[in-house]
C-alpha cells in the first residue's frame, strides 16, 4: 500500500531496502549543512537544492546514511549544501566513485549529481557504465546546456551552431539528447524534470528513489549567466501547457489540451491533433515496458525543439543491481568454500617442507 | 642401463619456444618439480606481447629461464648452460645468450627448409658446423610425440600438442626431477578430458623413457636440495605474492578489500587472482577503465573498505587525477604499478623501473604520496601487507612500485606463520572531536598528522570531503593564502613523517672496510646481489644496501652514503633515484643503467662494481 508519501508503507522506497529505516522524523532544514550557498543569483540550481532537500525527509532512512557524490562544475558544489556524507569529487569520475562506494556499502543511500560537461562531456564513459551495470545509485544530471563554471563555452547539450565564448562562429557540434543516451546504455529508469516546478521534480525523485538500481533523472535546468531562458518555452505560464508532455504512467499521452501521442508506422511515436486522429488512437503510458525502444522514441519527442517535450518517468523496468549481484557472489563463494582463512590460502598449492 | 649421475651444484636451463608451444606451463612444470625437490631457484618468463604472433617467427619466441641450486640464489642466472629450442626461431633468438660448451637439446623436427628460410638461417646450422662451440643434442621431439602416442584417440595435432611434455618429460629425466606434481597437475588440468590427460601422461612418460634409455644421454644430473632455512616452502611469483599480501593486508587490518581495476599487462593477473577468493569478502571491480577503477576503490575507501587498484605505467598516468583527490580526502588507498618498459604503450611484457619519478611526483600540485618497492618476488607479499599498514596509518595513498620481472618471476618462499604478520587493526571515528560536539573532519592526530576516519552511516558526524583546498580542521572549502600554505605543509610533513616508522636502511659490508657502496632499489636486488658476492669471491670489498622504502627514505640514508667514498647506483632506467639522491643529499653517486626490458646481468654488474672499486683505489 502507497503511503502517503508515495512509498510503500513502513518499508520505505524499493531502491533502498538495505539501508536501515530511521525513527527521526527529519524536517527539511535538518538537511540543510552550515555552509553559504554561492551560487550566482536566480541559478536553477537553488530550486533544485530545496526540492532534495525537502524530498529527503520522504526517504526515511537515517541522515548518516544518505551520500551525495559530485563531479566538478556549477551543479556540483551540491554536496557542501547538505547535512549529509558527501563527496565532491573530479571532473567526470562521480559515477565511478559512487560504484565503489554502492557496491561496498549496500546500507547507504547514493546520490551522484552531476551536469551536462562533467556528465556526458569528461565523464561520459563512466555515466554509460554506471547505467548498463545498474549500481544501485540514483543520477541527477542538471542539464543547462552550458559550461557553468568556466564560463561560457558550448557543452555537449547545446544546440548546433550555438554561439558561445568558445565559438564565435557558431559550434559545430551535434549535441547529445540525454535521456535518449540512458536508455541507449541501458538505464532501467530514465526520467525528466524541470527545475522550477517543485512538485514535479519531488515526484521524479520520488520515482526515482523507489529503484532499485541506478536511476537517471535529466533535470532542465537554468543558467540565467550564460545561458539564460534555454527552456523558457517549457516553462512560460502562457506557453508551457501546450508545450510539456507530462507522463503519467497508465494515461494517455497528452500534449496540451489538442494534441496526443500516435504511433507511427515504423514503430515511431508522433504528435497529433486529437481532432484528426480521435482520442482512441492516443498511446497510453507504459513505463514498464522490457523493451526500450518504446522510451526511446518517447525521448525522441524533444525535436523540433520545444514543439512538445515529454516530462515525468519514460521507463521504470527492474532489471538485477551491480551490488546485489556482488554481494550474492560472495555470500556463495562463502557458503561453497566457508569464510577464507588466511593460513590455509598461503599454503595452498604444492608446498614442501625443510626440517 | 644404469647410467652415470653427475653432481652439480647449480644449473641455468632455458625453454624456447613458440608462443604457441607451451613453453611457460613447461617451465613452470620443470620450477614446480625443482621447487618441490627443494633446490633454491629463480625463474624469468620471457614472452611477447601477441597472444599468437607468426608461427615460426623470432618475434613469437617465448622463452622461460630456470635457475636452479644446491644453495641460496638471487638471479634466473645471466646466461643458460641448456637451452631447449623448439625450432629454428627459438635456436637464433637465443642462442647469443649461451655461453661456450652449452647443450642445446633442438627439435629437428621443425628444422625443415621452410622453418629455416623463415627466420634467414642459409643453411641449417644443425649440419653446417656453425654450431661447433655448443654440445647439440638433436632429438626428433614432435615425431616422438606423434609415434608414442599413436595408440591414442585423440588428432594429431593434439598428439603433436603434447611435445612440450615430452621435452619436461626428458629434461625431468637428465635433472632427476621428482615427477608426482606433473602428474597432479595434468590430472587436475585435463580432469574433464580423459584422452587428453593420458596422452599428455604418456607423453612425459615417453620422453622420460627415452632419457633413460637413448644413448644419445649418457649423463644425468643431480643438483642436491639447497639447505635453506627450516619451514614450510612454496613457489611464488610477484604478482601472487601481491595478490596474497593485500588479503592478508584486508584481514589484518580487519577492512574488506574493494579491488577496482582495470586489465592490463602485467598487472593483470593480480586482478584474476583477487577475483578468485571471494569467499575472503572480497569485491573485484573490472572497471570500464583506469580511471573508473581507481575512483572506485577511492569511493569505496570513504565507505570504510581497503581501497585498492592496480595496474601498470600507462594506467597510472590515468589515474593521476584521482590519485590527488587521494592525496586531498587523505584517504587510505594501495596502488600498484606493475611497471614495464615506456614510454606510451612501450614493451608490456618486458621489464623497467622507469615510473619511479612518476611515482614520485607525477600529479598537479604538491602531491606527497608514499612510495614502496618490493625487491623480490616474494618481497611483494611483505610490501603489500607494509603498504596496507601505512594507507590506513596515515589515511594516504600509499604507491607499489613492482615491475615485469618481479611480477611473473618467481622463487621460493617460506609462507611465514600467520600469527607472526602485524596487527593493522584500524578503528573509524564514531565520537565528535571538536568543541560542542561538532566533528573536525582535517583535525589531525598529533604524532602520525593523519586525519579521523569517520564513515558513511557513523551518527553525528556527516561531513563532506573533496578536492578543492579544506580549511584545516573543519574541512570546509577554503581560499585563505594562509590555511593553504598550512595544508601543503602539512600533507608533505605527514608523508615525511613516515620515515620515523620505518627502519633504517641496512647496509651488508661483511668486512666492514667497503669505500664503495651498491645502493638499488626494487626488482634489481637479486642482479646486485649476485653482481655483489662475484666481486667478493673475487677478493673485492664491497657494500650493499637496497631499498624498499623510497618515499619517505629511511631516515638515516644520507648518513649510509656519505658513509662511503663512492656510491653505484644500477637501474633499469636512465638514472631517477641517483637523481633523488644527487637532489636530496647532494651526493655525487655514480650511476649505471641500462633498459633493455630485461634484468641486469650478474656479471655484467659485476665488472661495473669491479671497476669502480678500482677507480676508488
Amino acid at each position: 500500500m502507497p503511503s502517503d508519501n508515495g512509498f510503500d508503507a513502513g518499508a520505505g522506497p524499493k531502491g533502498l531496502k538495505l539501508v536501515p529505516r530511521s525513527d527521526t522524523q527529519y524536517k527539511m532544514k535538518d538537511f540543510k549543512s552550515d555552509q553559504e550557498v554561492r551560487w550566482c543569483p536566480g541559478c536553477g540550481d537553488y530550486a533544485i537544492l530545496a526540492a532534495f532537500q525537502g524530498f529527503l525527509p520522504e526517504l526515511g532512512v537515517p541522515r548518516e546514511n544518505i551520500v551525495i557524490v559530485s563531479g566538478i562544475g556549477c551543479s556540483s558544489r551540491f554536496p557542501y549544501y547538505l547535512s549529509t556524507y558527501g563527496m565532491h569529487s573530479i571532473h567526470g569520475r562521480a559515477p565511478a566513485i559512487a560504484t565503489g562506494l554502492a557496491a561496498s556499502r549496500p546500507d547507504l543511500s547514493v546520490w551522484v549529481i552531476t551536469g551536462d560537461g562533467d556528465g556526458l562531456s569528461i565523464g561520459g564513459n563512466h555515466l554509460i557504465h554506471a547505467l548498463r551495470r545498474n549500481v544501485n545509485i540514483n543520477v541527477l544530471l542538471f542539464n543547462n546546456r552550458i559550461y557553468g563554471l568556466t564560463k561560457g563555452q558550448y557543452s555537449p547539450t547545446s544546440e548546433a551552431g550555438k554561439i558561445t565564448k568558445s565559438s564565435p562562429m557558431g559550434s559545430l557540434d551535434s549535441p547529445f539528447n540525454p535521456v535518449s543516451l540512458a536508455l541507449g546504455a541501458e538505464a532501467g529508469f530514465v526520467a525528466r524534470t524541470v527545475d522550477s516546478d517543485r512538485k514535479h521534480v519531488t515526484s521524479v525523485l520520488r520515482a526515482a528513489a523507489d529503484y532499485e538500481g541506478a536511476s537517471f533523472v535529466e533535470i532542465y535546468q537554468n543558467c540565467p549567466i550564460f545561458n539564460d531562458d534555454a527552456f523558457e518555452p517549457l516553462k512560460d505560464p502562457a506557453e508551457r501547457d501546450t508545450r510539456l508532455l507530462r507522463m503519467e504512467h497508465g494515461e494517455p499521452l497528452r500534449v496540451g489540451a489538442d494534441r496526443g501521442v500516435v504511433r507511427g508506422d515504423y514503430g515511431e511515436l508522433t504528435v497529433a491533433d486529437i481532432a484528426d486522429v480521435g482520442e482512441d488512437r492516443l498511446v497510453r503510458h507504459d513505463v514498464h515496458r522490457p523493451d526500450p525502444g518504446y522510451a526511446f522514441a518517447l525521448s525522441r519527442l524533444d525535436y523540433p525543439a520545444f514543439d512538445h517535450v515529454p516530462i515525468g518517468v519514460f521507463r521504470d523496468v527492474a532489471r538485477p543491481t551491480y551490488d546485489e549481484l556482488m554481494n550474492e557472489q560472495i555470500a556463495d563463494a562463502k557458503a561453497d568454500q566457508g569464510s577464507g582463512e588466511l593460513s590455509s590460502l598461503l599454503h595452498s598449492g604444492d608446498t614442501w617442507t625443510v626440517n | 642401463m644404469t647410467k652415470q649421475v653427475e653432481q652439480l651444484d647449480r644449473v641455468i636451463i632455458r625453454f624456447a619456444g613458440d608462443s604457441g608451444d607451451g613453453m611457460q606451463l613447461t617451465g613452470d612444470r620443470f620450477t614446480q618439480e625443482t621447487a618441490s625437490f627443494g633446490n633454491d631457484l629463480s625463474t624469468l618468463p620471457n614472452f611477447p606481447a601477441e597472444i599468437r604472433a607468426p608461427a615460426g617467427t623470432l618475434p613469437g619466441v617465448s622463452s622461460f629461464q630456470l635457475h636452479f641450486a644446491d644453495h641460496d640464489i638471487m638471479t634466473p642466472g645471466d646466461a643458460p648452460n641448456v637451452l631447449v629450442a623448439m625450432n629454428p626461431a627459438a635456436l637464433k633468438a637465443n642462442l647469443e645468450d649461451l655461453p661456450h660448451g652449452a647443450t642445446i637439446i633442438v627439435n629437428t623436427d621443425e628444422f625443415t627448409k621452410r622453418n629455416l628460410a623463415k627466420v634467414g638461417y642459409g643453411s641449417d646450422p644443425l649440419g653446417d658446423g656453425s654450431l661447433s662451440e655448443f654440445k647439440v643434442s638433436p632429438v626428433p621431439l614432435t615425431s616422438m610425440t606423434v609415434k608414442a602416442l599413436e595408440d591414442f584417440d585423440i588428432s594429431k595435432k593434439d598428439a603433436q600438442r603434447a611435445k612440450n611434455m615430452f621435452a619436461l618429460g626428458l629434461l625431468s629425466w637428465m635433472y632427476n626431477r621428482p615427477t608426482e606434481g606433473t602428474h597432479g597437475f595434468l590430472k587436475s588440468k585435463f580432469a574433464g578430458k580423459p584422452e587428453i590427460l593420458a596422452a599428455n601422461l604418456a607423453a612425459f612418460q615417453a620422453g622420460w623413457n627415452f632419457g633413460e634409455t637413448t644413448e644419445d644421454f649418457a649423463v644425468s644430473y643431480e643438483v642436491k636440495p639447497a639447505s635453506l632455512p627450516s619451514g614450510t616452502y612454496r613457489n611464488i611469483t610477484g604478482n601472487l605474492a601481491i595478490s596474497y599480501g593485500l588479503i592478508a593486508g584486508s584481514r589484518l587490518s580487519g577492512l574488506p578489500l574493494f579491488l577496482g581495476s582495470y586489465p592490463i599487462t602485467p598487472a593483470s593477473d593480480i586482478l584474476h587472482e583477487l577475483s578468485k577468493h571471494k569467499h575472503f569478502g572480497i569485491r573485484t571491480f573490472q572497471a570500464e577503465d583506469e580511471i573508473a577503477g581507481v575512483g572506485a576503490a577511492l569511493g569505496a575507501a570513504f565507505g570504510g573498505s581497503l581501497g585498492v587498484t592496480t595496474t601498470s605505467g600507462p594506467g597510472m598516468v590515468l589515474k593521476g587525477e584521482t590519485l590527488g583527490l587521494a592525496v586531498m580526502t587523505e584517504l587510505p588507498l594501495v596502488v600498484v604499478d606493475v611497471q614495464r618498459a615506456g614510454p606510451s604503450t612501450g614493451m608490456p611484457t618486458k621489464t623497467e623501473q622507469a615510473d619511479l619519478l612518476l611515482a614520485m611526483f607525477g600529479r598537479n600540485g604538491e602531491s606527497p604520496i608514499p612510495v614502496l618497492a618490493p625487491q623480490s618476488p616474494s618481497d611483494c607479499f611483505d610490501i603489500a601487507i607494509e603498504a596496507t599498514r601505512i594507507a590506513t596509518k596515515y589515511r594516504t595513498p600509499v604507491i607499489v612500485l613492482s615491475d615485469g620481472y618481479l611480477a611473473n618471476g618467481s622463487e621460493p618462499w617460506r609462507i611465514p606463520d600467520t600469527s607472526t604478520l602485524p596487527d593493522l587493526s584500524v578503528t573509524f571515528t564514531t565520537e565528535p572531536n571538536g568543541d560542542d560536539g561538532a566533528f573536525l573532519p582535517y583535525r589531525r592526530d598529533p604524532e602520525t598528522l593523519a586525519r579521523p576516519w569517520a564513515v558513511p552511516g557513523t551518527p553525528g558526524l556527516e561531513h563532506r570531503i573533496g578536492g578543492i583546498e579544506k580549511s584545516d580542521g573543519t574541512g570546509n572549502i577554503s581560499y585563505s593564502p594562509a590555511n593553504h600554505d598550512l595544508m601543503v605543509n602539512s600533507r608533505q610533513a605527514k608523508v615525511d613523517g613516515i620515515a620515523q616508522d620505518i627502519p633504517e636502511l641496512e647496509v651488508d659490508d661483511p668486512t666492514g672496510d667497503a669505500r664503495v657502496l651498491v645502493l638499488g632499489w626494487g626488482g634489481t636486488y637479486g642482479s646486485i646481489g649476485a653482481a655483489v658476492r662475484r666481486v667478493r669471491r673475487a677478493g673485492g670489498a664491497v657494500a650493499q644496501a637496497h631499498l624498499r622504502h623510497l618515499n619517505p627514505f629511511p631516515a638515516n640514508l644520507g648518513e649510509v652514503l656519505r658513509s662511503y667514498d663512492r656510491v653505484l647506483v644500477p637501474e633499469i632506467n636512465l638514472g631517477q633515484l641517483a637523481l633523488l639522491l644527487r637532489g636530496r643529499f647532494l651526493v655525487d653517486v655514480i650511476g649505471y643503467t641500462k633498459v633493455r626490458g630485461l634484468p641486469f646481468k650478474a656479471e655484467e654488474l659485476a665488472g661495473v662494481v669491479q671497476e669502480v672499486i678500482d677507480r676508488a683505489e
